[in-house]
């Protein structure tokens, strides 16, 4: 099958799936025990101010109408309004989430390099003290816990060595960039404002080390098991009859072949990292959607946290969207 | 001493370290061929012919080593030479195909592509320069290079992804050709066709040819010497009509009885015993136990590869040089 | 050459079985990574049973007097601002684990193995529903749809295993299903069939059995990652509720003294990490141990 007609294929799977998991988000917010109102209004408010409520947040009306006003809104891009901030959640959304995506990228960008690098020397030099070393560092990273770890740099180089600002994207006393993407580190080298391009990138490292070293650790290892899959393979054999020498072999023929499963991994880890940043933000008091998700489920902001959730869940897919295609663009078997 | 103009294998001996123990693969094995010769390496598996092979292309790789022996090619010791060397001679001088060819290609690479890497390896040029050479390769092995050339392993059956095999082996002009069970994997009419093609293609070429198979037959057909091995070593060697005619070995006798032959009503014979464990390999003549003839010096000693009749060599010690009938017998 | 003798076997049918396991074993000891996993996981277990036996102090009573100590030979973890040894909590909270551990696998394990051996056997349309609705359960990141559920259902530890566990059957039910499919295409499940064997029965009877095995190795190995997304929601306030010694509840409360009291963050972290660590190298020792091209 073509590749287009493969891409049309998943695209469609996925709107089918967005739309069960709102639908999903839409009765787990009916199904709450909490009482919506109730928690605005406190429990003793008079019968006529809960019904006044009742009637502007829409909720008297039957579950159907309110399922339909539901998806009229979720396709319109209206994702309820913030009990907390009283915004809409979209704007709140808007806000926030540039700064874990910030956080992703750079994270997803040290697991990938030093992931897949650890893990090709680690396959090619197999007993030799690299790989060990990396099978080491691989298995502490995908068992500590992310939030300890946070804590623990967070001791050593903030409080004890004070090298790394402890929390935050900025600075206090530095001048923010202009916002052109939100992404701090990008926008202050767009406007030229170095001061600030040295604090944020500062401010970026320990929450990125954080949220990075366990990605980098589950894609070591999937690399190196991959890789010393793929160099088992008959057709290594023939690549290394043919002459061409060993650095070509592993890096023309094996690894093709070895990155494969490596990129539904990143596609796997992408979605740790969304899951990483939440506790990572909430350490490093950084201003992202984890964190904002977090706040809102202390103080049960029902409509922050369906958007929120929701909105995670569609870049989710997204993400996995593009990994499956990538997977078929590269694995010619796999476009059926 | 026996001497081959294009290729000597001395004393070849490879070990593989395994949580087992170390199998002893090779106990010291002894080749010769000429320039445009054919030879086949036929025995049972386990005998250690694919690994000879390997050994040859120095291919041999953790957990396994080139322990001993040398491998005289064109007057060289391809054991001793550099790596840079070594690839050198691989894709080149020497080149090799092997059991499953589909297998055997890289699944996410064109057909196209992978001949024209083998090519620009030969011949020191762009990989994009030997893509004009592709289509040649792939008509000569009877392939319809057009649609061929954009094909990936998985869409080519057996028959035709050995064809391509064999096109990306020959194209580069090697002196040398080593196919390893070529035909095993593919299905009888099939297997027909590719050592026509293999036959035609080689006389014309003029390369030397060491067919590694299981199959008697095959072997006297396509070669015109053939090597028997068993458990490491080789036993016997002769020209292919001869070693059918008057084999020496007892194990070679032993093959050659077991094959059943088409109109004849007899009984099935094998051969009694069972594959020695290499790990814990008997001493001195690796086939004594299995042997109705063995005496004591059997148990003891390793037999030599002597010249029992003229061009007719074996490993046994039943007979002494110039002596074909095993009457110099033992104590 | 004529006469080959067969040798009369007297193999007892117990011998192969018993062979294998003792094959087993012997990868299993030679796994250096595996043994260490495993009793990590041992003393684990031992931790949280005999946590009654072993806790110095009380893991709840408060104890002013004692507040904010460092580690010493009294208080071997040190204390919190509340004066609990953190040693007695971190003991006690082992056994919350293990409790967690086990009815999130028990609740995901049946959940998961029912739906994935429904959707792999019957297929068409069945299978195609149940897959839907596993990938809409695979949308989201395993722990902010745990986070949701738990802000749903309300706080607390009962709400928290629950939440998980609807994240991880999906895991499960993948598996089995691929193993349902496996099995159903098996002579013997055919042959059942023709005999007039219900539906449920050769579920029940033969697709079950069969795939009891991977999934029980695929159950251990996602031990660790639950212990993670435990500990996560316990951090984050919406596990175990105060006093209970959750250990990421545990950390949770040492972050407003980590600059001057880093112990009562530290231990029950690292605690949760070895955990997992050993949880994950038995996970990956049976791996290797199944991988049949080690097994020779």
């Amino acid at each position: 099958m073509k590749l287009a007609s493969f891409i049309v294929k998943r695209l469609f799977l996925m709107l089918l799936v967005l739309f069960g998991v709102s639908v999903l988000v839409f009765v787990i917010s009916k199904v709450i025990p909490a009482d919506p109102v109730g928690a605005i209004l406190g429990g003793n408010a008079p019968v006529e101010l809960v019904e006044d409520l009742k009637r502007r947040l829409g909720l008297d009306k039957p579950l159907i109408n309110q399922f339909f006003d539901y998806m009229s809104g979720l396709l319109k891009g209206d994702l309820g309004r913030s009990l907390k901030t009283n915004r809409p959640v979209v704007k709140d959304i808007a806000e926030f989430f540039p700064a874990t995506l910030e956080l992703a990228i750079s994270a997803t960008l040290l697991s990938i390099v030093l992931g897949i690098l650890l893990g090709i020397l680690s396959a090619v030099y197999r007993n030799k003290f690299i790989d060990h070393f990396s099978r080491v560092f691989s298995i502490l990273g995908v068992s500590m816990p992310v939030f300890w770890t946070g804590l623990l740099l967070l001791l050593l180089f903030y409080f004890r060595l004070g090298w790394l600002p402890g929390g935050g994207r900025l600075s206090l006393f530095v001048t923010p960039p202009t916002k052109y993407t939100g992404l701090l580190v990008l926008d202050s080298l767009l406007s030229g404002n170095m001061e600030a391009f040295k604090d944020a990138l500062a401010h970026l490292v320990l929450p990125t080390v954080v949220l990075g070293y366990s990605a980098a650790a589950s894609i070591a290892r999937i690399t190196r098991a991959s890789m010393l899959d793929v160099l088992r393979q008959d057709f290594i054999r023939t690549a290394k009859a043919k002459g061409i020498g060993k650095r070509l072999v592993i890096y023309r023929h094996a690894l093709r072949n070895a990155l494969i499963p490596v990129v539904t991994i990143i596609g796997l880890t992408f979605g740790g990292l969304l899951e990483g940043a939440v506790l990572t933000e909430t350490i490093f008091s950084w201003p992202g959607l984890g964190r904002y998700i977090v706040n809102a489920l202390l103080v049960l902001d029902y409509p922050a946290i369906m958007g929120g959730t929701l909105f995670v869940a569609v870049i989710y897919s997204l993400v996995n969207l593009v990994v499956d295609i990538v997977y078929a663009a590269l694995d010619p078997r796999m476009r059926i | 001493m026996v001497r081959g103009s294009l290729l000597n294998v001395e004393n070849l001996r490879v070990v593989f370290y395994t949580y087992r123990g170390v199998i002893k693969a090779l106990n010291g094995v002894k080749l010769w061929l000429n320039e445009e010769e054919r030879l086949a390496v036929v025995g049972e598996t386990g005998c250690g012919k694919s690994v000879t092979a390997l050994a040859i292309m120095r291919l041999i790789e953790s957990p396994g080593e080139i322990t001993s022996g040398r491998v005289e090619f064109l007057g060289r010791d391809l054991l001793s030479l550099p790596e840079e060397e070594m690839e050198k001679v691989r894709g080149k001088s020497i080149s090799m195909i092997f059991q499953e060819p589909v297998a055997a290609l890289n699944p996410v690479f064109k057909v196209g592509f992978q001949i024209a890497e083998a090519i620009a390896h030969s011949q020191n040029i762009s990989i994009k320069d030997a893509y004009s050479l592709v289509p040649e390769a792939l008509t000569m092995v009877g392939l319809d290079w057009k649609r061929t050339m954009n094909l990936y392993a998985h869409e080519l059956s057996g028959g035709m992804a050995q064809r391509v095999m064999i096109a990306m082996a020959l194209a580069v002009k090697p002196k040398l050709l080593i196919a390893d069970e070529p035909t095993s994997a593919l299905d009888v009419t099939i297997q027909a066709q590719i050592l026509e093609l293999l036959d035609n293609l080689v006389r014309v070429a003029r390369n030397a040819v060491i067919f590694i198979t299981h199959d008697l037959a095959i072997a006297s057909e396509f070669c015109d010497r053939v090597a028997v091995m068993y458990a490491g070593n080789v036993v016997e060697v002769a020209k292919s009509d001869e070693i059918f005619a008057r084999p020496l070995h007892p194990y070679t006798v032993g093959l050659i009885d077991s094959i059943p032959l088409v109109g004849q009503r007899k009984e099935l014979k094998g051969i009694a015993g069972v594959v020695p464990d290499l790990v814990d390999p008997p001493s001195g003549c690796r086939f004594h136990p299995r042997c109705q003839k063995a005496f004591d010096r059997c148990k003891v000693e390793l037999p030599n590869l002597i010249e029992a009749s003229k061009d007719h060599f074996v490993a046994c010690h039943l007979y002494t040089a110039g002596d074909r009938n095993g009457d110099t017998a033992k104590s | 050459m004529e006469n080959m003798q067969v040798e009369k076997t007297g193999i007892s049918r117990w011998k192969p079985i018993i062979e294998d396991w003792k094959h087993t074993l012997y990868l299993w000891r030679r796994t250096k990574l595996a043994m260490v996993g495993t009793f990590i996981v041992i003393g684990f277990l031992i931790m949280a049973l005999l946590a009654p036996v072993l806790a110095p102090y009380d893991p709840i009573k408060v104890d002013l007097a004692n507040r904010l100590k460092p580690p010493s030979r009294q208080f071997l973890f040190g204390t919190d601002q509340f004066g609990r040894d953190i040693l007695s909590r971190v003991l006690y909270g082992a056994r919350i684990e293990v409790w967690i551990i086990f009815l999130v696998t028990v609740i995901s394990g049946t959940i998961g193995t029912a739906i994935g051996i429904v959707a792999g056997y019957f297929g068409g349309w069945i299978d195609e529903v149940l897959m839907r609705i596993t990938d809409i359960f695979l949308a989201f990141p395993r722990l902010i749809l745990a986070m949701a559920l738990s802000a749903v259902l309300g706080r607390g530890l009962t709400n928290a295993i629950i939440a998980i566990s609807l994240v991880e059957w999906t895991v499960i039910a993948r598996l089995a299903r691929a193993e349902a499919m496996r099995v159903k295409s098996q002579p013997f499940v055919e042959a059942a069939k023709a005999v007039g064997a219900s539906d449920l029965r050769i579920l029940l009877l033969h697709v079950l059995p069969m795939c009891v095995s991977p999934i029980l190795v695929q159950l251990t190995m996602r031990m660790g990652t639950i212990i993670l997304t435990a500990a996560g929601l316990g951090f984050l306030g919406l596990g175990a509720q105060p006093p209970t010694p959750e250990w990421g509840a545990i950390v949770s409360d040492g972050r407003s003294y980590l600059i001057n009291h880093w112990w009562i963050s530290t231990f029950p972290g690292l605690f949760i990490a070895l955990v997992v660590l050993g949880f994950n190298l038995l996970g990956d020792g049976i791996r290797d141990i199944l991988d049949p091209r080690l097994r020779r």
